[in-house]
């Protein structure tokens, strides 16, 4: 894309800034969102995302566990939380988790991924026994599990600190946590969409709590129910600022709201561009975190090899067994395989490179 | 032509180079690319490159920031064919279960159903079927525009080739008499790749390309507009493609009637080709490829069908102006296993969504008036 081009869009100073490689602010980002051309946002993406990753793009071979969908919050965005007694209600016992581990060992996954419902009575010592029994279980397996809402709702179910939740779940074996539960932060969308949930700024405490004790994290956005863009540039601006505090997020995973099944009846799905145009935003603001991540479950495969060009490094992973985004009306596959991925991200034009939670490329024999 | 841009195809990421840069400019502005100089933008340019370059010649020709679409349905009258193209997961070979050939109670019925949706035309298409005559297709179309004021967009090249042969009459003669039958355009399907090799691996008792591209100068010289397609990522070579689209260009150069072009890829759910699906992003790369070469063409469509609708948005940046049809019913990207489902109301919501105004149009790709369509 030439000169010519961002000068005819007005973001000819944006355009130096990020060749520069300079910090863009909150309102040059809301201008970014504002560009008609979505070529020109992804572009600029682009630039940025080669110079930090070249033609790499990541996929981790993992496999997803959810231990339960009971939960206490009742987030209107949600078709995966169910009350304590419906009849779609379920929950995982330690042997049926391990089980699910189990039944997986001969797969070369690196790690699992362990999310659920901020269920009403389990107690922290599930979690912890579930952990440490993946652990002896698989001891090369990394475990990345249990959003901060599901960190603060243990510490208050159990009647201790944030703190000692994490330091007795790393200790139990847990590596890393994993993006969800943050929304968008705005206290306004947060009060409207899940009242019940930990507040932004408590999410982003437990983060930078778990960063402080040498704990990686992701983070990500949902957006396209309620939020003005406004308000999600004011959401990456805050993990900007956490992460300038404490380099401890690993990588931004934002999501897309998928309305199917969901208290948020009239909401219409986000459309292509619009899903282009907040990867390639995110890419530009969040310039001190290392990944971006294109989440096929929720974009479809086709549009996730896309997004590559428009700021994504990662492709996530094999994904087995999701049920979070397919509740909501996901149409992706439930699963692709290591080789089929490898194929849709050298037909884009990028170089494989397996990787861990960490992003450690992972080294077959 | 130069063959060692196959090499870079889907292997690593473009980058582009000055010569890829000026090709791109040259083409951007409607002038014409050779097939060596269209290689060298397939092969090479980047991304962004390409798509901004068909962008902005499909600014030129249409200026509006208007992206059209057509409310119509696919009627395939019999799934039965002599053909037995690999490609197909449609088709019922004459002695197989499930063949049919649709009744009239059937067909008016879903006209009617169309008509009630605010449709304006139909595509109807079906296999090569043994033994029905030309009168049984005539009479077919004379019971529709008996009863109903819609346009029919039917009988690809591939079938009226059988048809003719059949009847042991040229093409020309049965294009005359489904002219005179109600006929209104011919829909440019059975094009696959227009190169022989291609055809005989993959569609070996279809009408050759030359017979496809005879049936288009006909039917344009006989005053028919019709369509063109390209289905593509089966068993061709990227230079396959480029030998398609030149054909295509050429031909239009002569008569001026094509109307479209639609490229989609091959679906091989279900099919005897076994392969992966081609990519979005390759999807793209050709999008713009096309919409660069055939400088002569004034409308290239989406296809949501194939790519999902936020892949064939994004086309919309890409080169294509046109997002298809409402689809009220498709049946054969279904049978390989592949089902999107849109709205007229969703529609166009993606294309404003995407910066455009929303228009439907005819096949002529003129305006419905506003006061016709059912949005719902």
């Amino acid at each position: 894309m030439d000169t010519k081009l961002f000068k005819e869009l007005g973001l000819e100073d944006i355009h130096g800034k990020i060749q520069a490689g300079e910090r863009i602010s909150v309102e040059e980002g809301e201008r970014l969102f504002a560009c008609p051309n979505v070529l020109a946002v992804g572009s600029l993406a682009h630039l940025v995302r080669r110079r930090m990753h070249g033609d790499a793009a990541y996929y981790v071979v993992n496999q997803h566990i959810n231990y339960s969908n009971v939960c206490v919050n009742g987030c209107r965005f949600c078709a995966f939380g169910r009350k304590k007694g419906d009849s779609l209600a379920f929950e995982l016992n330690v042997d049926d988790i391990l089980n699910k581990v189990k039944a997986r060992t001969d797969d070369p996954i690196t790690e699992v991924h362990i999310v659920g419902g901020c269920h009403p009575d389990l107690p922290f010592s599930f979690y912890e026994e579930a952990l440490r029994r993946i652990k002896t279980l698989r001891p090369g397996l990394r475990i990345k599990a249990f959003t901060a809402v599901e960190i603060a709702h243990f510490a208050k179910l159990e009647g201790i600190s944030t703190r000692e939740v994490l330091t007795r779940l790393k200790a139990a074996g847990l590596d890393m946590l994993p993006g969800g539960g943050a929304e968008v932060f705005s206290t306004r969308i947060r009060a409207l969409l899940c009242p019940e949930k930990l507040s932004g700024q408590g999410w982003l405490d437990v983060a930078r709590e778990a960063h402080e004790m040498g704990i990686k994290t992701n983070a990500t956005m949902l957006y396209g129910h309620l939020e003005t863009e406004r308000e999600r540039i004011e959401h990456l601006d805050a993990l900007r600022r956490l992460q300038d505090e404490t380099g401890g997020l690993v990588c931004f995973i934002p999501l897309p709201f998928q309305p199917a099944n969901t208290q948020i009846k009239d909401a219409q799905p986000t459309t292509g561009v619009e899903d282009l145009k907040t990867m390639a935003v995110s890419r530009l603001m969040l310039d001190n975190v290392p990944h971006i991540k294109a989440y096929w479950v929720m974009l479809t495969v086709k549009l996730a090899q896309v997004a590559l060009y428009f700021g994504a490094d990662d492709f996530d992973g094999t994904v087995i067994e999701e049920k979070i985004g397919h509740m909501a009306g996901a149409e992706s596959e439930q699963a692709l395989t290591r080789r089929e991925l490898e194929r849709i991200i050298r037909e884009g034009g990028f170089r494989p490179v397996e990787r861990d939670c960490f992003f450690n490329a992972v080294k077959r024999g | 032509m130069r063959k060692s841009f196959i090499h870079h195809e889907g292997r690593e990421e473009r980058e582009g180079t000055m010569e890829t840069g000026r090709l791109l400019e040259k083409a951007a502005l409607g002038e014409r690319l050779s097939i060596d100089e269209a290689a060298d933008i397939y092969g090479q340019a980047d991304f962004f490159g390409l798509g901004q370059a068909a962008h902005s010649l499909r600014l030129r020709k249409h200026p509006d920031p208007v992206v059209t679409y057509v409310v119509d349905r696919n009627i395939n009258y019999s799934n039965i064919c002599v053909c037995g193209c690999r490609f197909c997961a449609f088709f019922r070979a004459p002695d197989q279960e499930g063949g049919y050939v649709l009744s009239r109670e059937d067909l008016a019925g879903k006209i009617e159903e169309t008509l009630g949706l605010g449709g304006t035309q139909i595509l109807m298409q079906g296999g090569h079927h043994p033994t029905l005559p030309l009168s049984f297709y005539e009479e077919m179309l004379r019971f529709i525009k008996d009863r109903y004021p819609i346009h029919i967009h039917a009988f690809s090249p591939p079938e009226i080739v059988h048809f003719a042969k059949l009847e042991g009459v040229d093409v020309g003669k049965v294009i005359e008499r489904l002219r005179a039958a109600g006929l209104d355009s011919i829909p440019g399907g059975g094009a696959e790749i227009l190169v022989d090799s291609v055809r005989k691996a993959v569609s070996p008792n279809k009408c050759s390309a030359s017979e496809w591209l005879g049936v288009m100068e006909e039917a344009h010289r006989q005053g028919m507009r019709t369509t063109a397609t390209m289905m593509f990522g089966h068993e061709e070579e990227p230079c396959h493609r480029l030998e398609h689209l030149l054909a295509l260009r050429e031909l239009q150069d002569r008569t001026g009637g094509f109307t479209a072009f639609i490229p989609w890829a091959f679906q091989p759910g279900n099919t005897s080709i076994r392969r992966s699906p081609e990519t979005a992003v390759s999807y793209l790369r050709l999008l713009a490829v096309s919409r660069l070469v055939l400088d002569n063409f004034d409308n290239v469509q989406a296809s949501w069908v194939t790519m999902g609708p936020k892949v064939a948005q994004l086309a919309l940046q890409f080169g294509a102006n046109d997002f298809g049809s409402t689809m009220i019913e498709e049946n054969v990207v279904a049978a390989a296993g592949v089902h999107f489902r849109l709205s007229v109301r969703e529609i166009r919501r993606i294309i404003e969504a995407a910066g455009f105004k929303p228009r439907q149009r005819t096949m002529a790709y003129g305006p419905v008036e506003e006061s016709d369509r059912d949005q719902s």
